[in-house]
């Protein structure tokens, strides 16, 4: 058959130069404009207050504050990487807090009830990942059945706000390593540490690879041989562990246990990971971006509070952010879909 | 059937399919196969779209499971549950339709399940270096670095290959490797699978480029409907016979027209077009389309042949120029406005503008008349049925099952649906664009003779192809498009293919063929 098909032509050359510079650096375009847009809110917040700004002591804070957002932005990032959602974050983060907050009050040491709260978390994980994986549930409906479950559970664990005296766990939050005037906290510590396993994770293990595979085609992953169902799994394993220690970080954070606690943050954390550059359709995205995701949404929690807003000026902020953030990711994908 | 014994001397095939039997619903997509792969061998397998080549290839490479038959690999026999367990074995496949991962780098994609690790970490700079290696075994300098969706196709369909043969492959699948490649790419390939074939790997090979399987096959075997049509060596088969057994009837139908051309232009046409422009790509285009008139559309990509099909029938809005039916102006504001007129449009783009692929063959055909009719007249189920069972009988559609999703079927059989759906619109003028695009001979065969049998009775059809020999072939006559302009309008009886390429090709060359 004589199939008369050509090319169009080239066009122009510093198109196609930018075209190839979007193309080669699509995945971390997105994560840059968050660095850029951190770094503006910062310098610009400090211009406006005068230099009280960009201190160690609230640059500090920033972190201890939002410890475990952190560490819940971690977990979301496998779980969206894989083009999934996890929606129970939030009420593991709240029943894994009380679960402990009411075992330390009962008189089970620390050393059993921390991990038996990281387990509650990977276990309503796993419930969540077998129902998308072998049951074919989306993972939208499969993890709200888990938000349900966790909050129905932190309250039948207790209906008021429990109280921690365990030294242990208060430890984590009172204790503050000093540098000058930079302190941090063991929480800080942990949600740092979290950041780094996880970004080590998903950039040099063959699982974490795999998260990437996954969310880029599934069916192509499969083909390639890949273990997808294994992988689908523990990205949501992974997400209710993180939330699990979530709880325990808050649980430090706080002073106490209380089954309210976390109502409405999976969408705090869903946002700082799209802030942070990982696309929600999935296969693309870094755990660093979504750290500096978390410091985007505590910046503007911070500014907020120092201008004596109404803090729902921080989720207007950040809901126009998203926003943004949603239609810069879409052209990008657009632009690099188009070669594929 | 005419099975010859171990042509290399070797005392046991590799591979061996028994039997080999797959069942969807009541549909038997393979029965009762039998494949033979030895050591050092490129084996081809031919049969048209829907023959069961791709359901065997799964099987084979554990992507889908036999429901009755043996696959023996050494002697031992093997049930797969995943591609993985079939790569473990050594068993990998290269899809037509490249299944990797775009996000990825390249290197990624050649060693991602098999790359070295250390403390279950791993290099990318060391993954990298090995991917670079089996690159320039094929002869393909890209950064290994590199997203792969940064790629052209072909280079694409490359990495797929390097993925393929990175590993201690034993038996390499290659489902349509050559579709995106050029003649030189396609020979660097070649030089790949003899080298492959060189070090004792057995090769299936599946391409419908004639020419590419007689270059390099060692053996054939031919499927059709699902069954085995028998096994052969290239050297003992014709290619006409080949044809033959891949259709089951008579390859002369191929070259000849599906009726006489009828080059009568009667006064005044049924649709005539004057000055047609549209700022998506067709300038000053004049159309005259007489009652039972096939007219041809050729031209390169890019020429405008889509975006005229799209003016006439009221996608885009005309900025200049002028339509008339039967003599009397229309102005079409939307497609349904051109419905309106009876002037129906099937895309080239099958899949996204074309068959809802999820809903059913009887879902599909009834879908644009139940819309035209309005959510408030819904047309009885019996009536559904009965009007989809005629359309699907005189269409022959394949499986003659109503309630199939249709993306379960083949490529010819989908496009067929499509041409169900807007003929059950009775429409007095019907735009093919592509009809024929990505389905196998003996489904183009029956599109082109339908054409032919639907202008016999009375139908306006434009027929729109990249193909020019199928152009000439169906059409009364041919309009030929260079740089979003018509050209020239020919009488398709006494056109070549070489006089059209001539008129398409270069602006210097015309008056040919008038």
């Amino acid at each position: 058959m004589t199939a008369v098909e050509t090319e169009k032509a080239p066009r122009n050359a510093v198109f196609a130069g930018i075209d190839t510079f979007v193309n080669r650096h699509a995945s971390v375009l997105p994560t840059v404009a968050a660095a850029v847009i951190l770094s503006v809110l910062l310098v610009g917040a400090n211009i406006r207050f005068d230099g009280r700004f960009l201190t160690p002591g609230n640059i500090s804070a920033l972190l201890l504050n939002n410890a475990f957002l952190m560490v819940l932005a971690v977990g979301m990032t496998f779980v969206i990487v894989t083009a999934g959602i996890d929606l129970s974050v939030g009420s593991v983060m709240g029943f894994t807090g009380i679960l402990g907050a009411s075992m330390l009050s009962g008189g089970v040491p620390a050393i059993v009830v921390i991990p038996t709260m990281l387990v509650a978390g990977a276990l309503i994980g796993l419930l969540i990942g077998v129902l998308v994986q072998y049951f074919n549930v989306q993972p939208f409906i499969a993890s709200l059945a888990g938000l349900f479950l966790g909050r129905g559970l932190a309250y039948v664990v207790s209906l008021n706000s429990i109280r921690v005296e365990d030294p242990v766990v208060l430890w984590l939050q009172t204790t503050r390593f000093r540098l000058g005037d930079w302190y941090i906290t063991p929480t800080g510590i942990i949600a740092l540490v979290v950041v780094a396993i996880g970004a080590l994770v998903m950039q040099y293990t063959r699982f974490g690879r795999t998260v990437y595979a996954v969310g880029g085609s599934e069916s192509s992953a499969e083909l390639m041989g890949l273990k997808v169902a294994r992988t689908k799994v523990m990205v949501y394993v992974i997400s209710g562990l993180c939330g699990g220690l979530a709880g325990l970080l808050l649980t430090a954070f706080s002073g106490a246990g209380y089954p309210r606690y976390g109502i409405g943050t999976e969408l705090d954390v869903i946002a700082t990971v799209v802030i942070g550059g990982t696309l929600l359709a999935g296969g693309r995205g870094y755990v660093l971006g979504s750290m500096i995701g978390v410091f985007v949404f505590a910046t503007i929690t911070t500014i907020i509070s120092f201008m004596g807003a109404e803090q729902s000026w921080t989720h207007i902020i950040v809901g126009g952010l998203l926003l943004l953030f949603i239609v810069v990711q879409r052209a990008i994908v657009a632009r690099t879909s188009r070669t594929g | 059937m005419t099975r010859n014994n171990h042509p290399m001397g070797q005392p046991t095939p590799l591979v061996e399919m028994e039997h080999a039997t797959v069942r969807f619903g009541t549909t038997l997509a393979l029965d009762d196969v039998a494949l033979r792969l030895y050591p050092g061998e490129v084996h081809s397998l031919m049969g048209e779209n829907g023959a069961g080549k791709s359901t065997l290839i799964k099987a084979l490479t554990g992507a889908l499971r036999l429901d009755a038959g043996t696959l023996t690999i050494d002697g031992t026999a093997m049930r797969f549950a995943t591609p993985y367990d079939a790569q473990r074995h050594g068993i990998s496949a290269v899809y037509q339709e490249i299944n990797l991962l775009p996000n990825l780098s390249v290197a990624e994609n050649i060693r991602l399940g098999r790359e070295h690790r250390s403390h279950g970490l791993i290099s990318p700079r060391r993954m990298e270096r090995e991917a670079a290696v089996v690159l320039s075994e094929l002869g393909l300098s890209v950064d290994p670095h590199s997203p792969l969706g940064s790629h052209p196709v072909a280079v694409q369909q490359l990495v797929a290959i390097a993925r393929a043969i990175s590993t201690d492959v034993r038996v390499l699948v290659l489902d349509e490797p050559t579709s995106s490649l050029d003649s030189d790419e396609v020979a660097e390939l070649f030089r790949v699978i003899r080298d492959l074939k060189e070090r004792g790997v057995a090769i299936l090979f599946i391409s419908h480029f004639l020419d590419q399987v007689y270059e390099i096959s060692d053996r054939i075997t031919v499927l059709r409907d699902g069954a085995l049509v028998g096994e052969y060596l290239p050297t003992d088969l014709l290619r006409i016979e080949l044809m033959q057994k891949m259709l089951g009837h008579d390859a002369p139908e191929l070259l000849s027209r599906p009726r006489p051309a009828s080059a009568a232009v009667p006064a005044e046409p049924y649709l005539k077009g004057r000055g047609v422009t549209s700022s998506l790509g067709i300038c000053d285009a004049d159309v005259d389309l007489a009652e039972g008139e096939v007219l041809g559309v050729a031209g390169l990509l890019g020429s405008g042949r889509t975006a005229l099909a799209r003016a006439l029938t009221g996608i885009d809005a005309l900025d200049r120029g002028e339509l008339s039916i039967d003599g009397r102006p229309v102005r079409f504001a939307s497609p349904r406005a051109a419905m309106k007129h009876r002037v129906a449009y099937s895309s080239e783009n099958r899949r996204t503008e074309g068959i809802v692929g999820d809903l059913s063959v009887l879902d599909n055909i009834t879908l644009a008349l139940q819309a035209q009719r309005g959510v408030f007249r819904k047309i009885p189920p019996a009536r559904q049925r009965e009007l989809a069972a005629s359309w699907a009988e005189a269409l022959r559609i394949r499986p003659s099952d109503l309630d199939r999703p249709v993306r379960t079927l083949s490529g010819g059989n989908q496009q067929k649906v499509m041409l169900a759906r807007l003929l059950a619109l009775s429409p007095r003028v019907l735009v093919l664009d592509e009809p024929t695009r990505g389905i196998d001979v003996g489904a183009k065969v029956e599109v082109q003779n339908l054409v032919a049998d639907l202008a016999t009775n009375g139908l306006s059809v434009v027929f729109i192809s990249a193909e020019l020999e199928e152009v000439l072939r169906v059409s009364d006559r041919v309009a030929v498009l260079r740089d979003e302009r018509v050209v020239d309008t020919l009488e398709s009886a006494t056109l070549t293919v070489d006089a059209v390429l001539a008129l398409v090709a270069s602006p210097e060359t015309t008056e040919e063929g008038e």
